[in-house]
């Protein structure tokens, strides 16, 4: 369920569009924010909401990667691969990564701590190699960076 | 040369600063033309989409229907996925106004009262400062209700992706708009016709828009002397990969593309004084070129033609003489497997089969034949789709094939050496 504030949020955003099911990816984004991730619980209340079946609802949040259908760490890292990233060694960043934080690609580490994630361009070729956490981009990054970066987390 | 999309003017992302420098003021000379003087001066001034396909804006615009006795919509095309592409997001951050404004005047041209501004879902940070932007822009009256007093309405309101690359493309955009998923959709009807929620509705991308004002401005003409004739005006011009300086850089259309890459102003040059060996001018789907082939070439939309590949997204991505092609063509091509939304068999299959027989390519262990049923793949899925997306699929390996061959042959009789 969301927070009465958070459902304010989506009731907000009716107006803007001329059905109520528009409000979809917003709405997925703002219960996202509030869990962390997005429950079968959760998709079943959105559908209620916009009026739309859950197996509607269950089909967009299984389409865009960017939804989280099962509990993810508290730290997602997602590292570009992509070509700029590749040719400017996006490997050894991931190598860094997956080293620093324990697990291999797709996995959250025993803590609960890092998930890491590998991800398609994020559109800062001209700052490759680079990686996200949440919505911070860390750009130009080398071993060494990234290492530190990651120490900081907590 | 000075720059008309990203201005070296500190603090231009900032309403007042905007203002200072004639922000908004091609919005008030638009509010005193009839609509359809705004899309002769659009159509005028030969100003053509940044988004992919180079259509021309002007008559893209002229489709709409007359008359509101429905409601009309605007999409701008803020997805931004295509590998190597990442200047929208400059225009977010250091000129969103611009954007704004040009949104503004192209809802006034075509009689629309609602834009959506579809933005990647990995751009939250940005989708932010857009909204900040926006809500400036509502205070002093610019949006919404009766603008400046002139009896015209428009909203506009950003809609954030959640990481789809398919939803750049038109008609999956709208499907997400709607809340579904991105699927492509069938054309005709085209979105003129019948867009996001049935309604007539017209796509641009946000690099576009923001071209508008300065047509307005200026007027069309000394708009469509800047760069090339055919496909003139200032264009932003992402470079990344093996270059001194990867960034954003605005120049007029047509410029060389080893002015780009080597002067000191843009690219800077190949690290360590190495050779190019090959460039990807346009994003990931466009074809790739030797280096060797590159004298001439310019960045519009003829030469590039003319060269064997297309200025796509302007999004250059440069190779030095040590890359392995076959890990780069496997790296794209594992990318459009990816991103495939399914609904085509050509391209939901032969985008994984494409992946697959590069990975063999890769290991070592392709056979001679392969390189030939690699292509007949490749040209399969061309063509074959509900929308482009097999197209930017295919077109990468084809090209790979075509331009780098030996690498491929390489790959298989290194196998057979070791067989031996
Ligand atoms: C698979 C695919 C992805 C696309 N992604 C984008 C994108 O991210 N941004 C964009 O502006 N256009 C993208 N396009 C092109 C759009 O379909 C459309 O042509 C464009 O937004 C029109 O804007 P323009 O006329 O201003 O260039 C994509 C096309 C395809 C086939
Ligand atoms: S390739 Fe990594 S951000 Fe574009």
């Amino acid at each position: 369920m969301l927070t009465p504030e958070n459902l304010q949020k989506v009731e907000a955003l009716f107006k803007r569009y001329p059905t109520k099911k528009a409000v979809m990816l917003s709405a997925l984004w703002i219960a996202q924010e509030q869990e962390g991730w997005i429950s079968e619980e959760m998709m079943r209340y959105i559908g209620d909401l916009l009026e739309v079946p859950y197996a509607t609802v269950l089909g967009v949040v299984t389409f865009y990667t960017m939804y989280n259908d099962k509990k993810i760490g508290k730290y997602h890292i997602e590292v570009c691969t992509n070509v700029s990233c590749m040719l400017r060694g996006s490997g050894k960043i991931l190598d860094t990564v997956e080293k620093h934080c324990g697990v291999k690609l797709g996995e959250t580490s025993d803590d609960g701590k890092f998930t890491v994630s590998e991800v398609e361009c994020m559109g800062a070729c001209g700052g490759a190699p680079m990686l996200a956490i949440g919505e911070e981009y860390y750009e130009n990054l080398t071993p060494e960076k990234t290492e530190q970066l990651l120490s900081r987390l907590k | 040369m000075e720059k008309y999309i990203l201005p070296d003017i500190p603090d231009y992302h900032k309403l007042e600063v905007y203002e200072q420098h004639g922000g908004y003021q091609a919005l008030r000379k638009v509010l005193q033309m009839k609509p359809d003087e705004v899309i002769e001066e659009v159509k005028k001034s030969s100003l053509r989409g940044r988004g992919g396909a180079c259509f021309p804006t002007g008559l893209k615009w002229s489709f709409m229907p007359k008359g509101n006795d429905r409601p009309k919509y605007l999409c701008v095309n803020g997805d931004e996925s295509e590998p190597g592409t990442f200047k929208d997001r400059m225009i977010f951050e250091f000129n969103p106004h611009q954007m704004i404004e040009g949104i503004l005047i192209g809802c006034y041209a075509m009689g629309i009262t609602t834009a959506y501004l579809y933005i990647r879902g990995e751009y939250r940070k940005w989708i932010k400062m857009v909204d900040a932007a926006l809500a400036d822009a509502y205070a002093k009256g610019y949006v919404g209700e009766n603008i400046l007093g002139s009896g015209f309405s428009t909203n506009i309101y950003t809609h954030s992706g959640a990481g789809a690359y398919i939803c750049g493309e038109e008609s999956a955009l709208m499907n997400s708009i709607e809340g579904d998923r991105g699927y492509p959709r069938v054309k005709p009807p085209f979105p003129a016709a019948k867009g996001v929620f049935g309604m007539p509705t017209t796509i641009n991308n946000v690099e576009t828009m923001t071209n508008v004002p300065l047509i307005i401005n200026k007027g069309a003409e000394w708009y469509s002397k800047i760069g090339v004739a055919k496909h003139p005006g200032p264009i932003l011009v992402g470079i990344s990969g093996h270059v001194n300086k990867p960034g954003v850089y605005e120049v007029p259309t047509g410029v060389p593309l080893l002015t780009l890459i080597n002067d000191p102003q843009y690219g800077g040059g190949v690290p360590n004084g190495k050779k190019i060996k090959a460039v990807i001018p346009g994003g990931s789907s466009t074809m790739v070129l030797r280096g060797e082939n590159l004298e001439g070439v310019c960045m519009d939309a003829d030469s590039l033609k003319a060269a064997g590949s297309s200025v796509g997204t302007a999004g250059l991505i440069v190779m030095d003489e040590d890359t392995d092609m076959i890990k780069v063509i496997k790296r794209i091509s594992h990318f459009y497997h990816h991103e495939s939304c399914g609904q085509c068999t050509p391209c939901r299959e032969g985008t994984g089969w494409m992946e697959k027989m590069l990975t063999r390519f890769e290991k070592g262990e392709a056979r001679e034949e392969d390189i030939e049923i690699l292509l007949d793949v490749a040209n399969n899925i061309e063509g074959n789709t509900i929308c482009a997306l097999g197209d930017a699929a295919a077109w990468p390996v084809q090209s790979f094939i075509k331009r780098f061959r030996e690498e491929f042959e390489n790959k298989v009789e290194r196998k057979e050496t070791a067989a031996a």
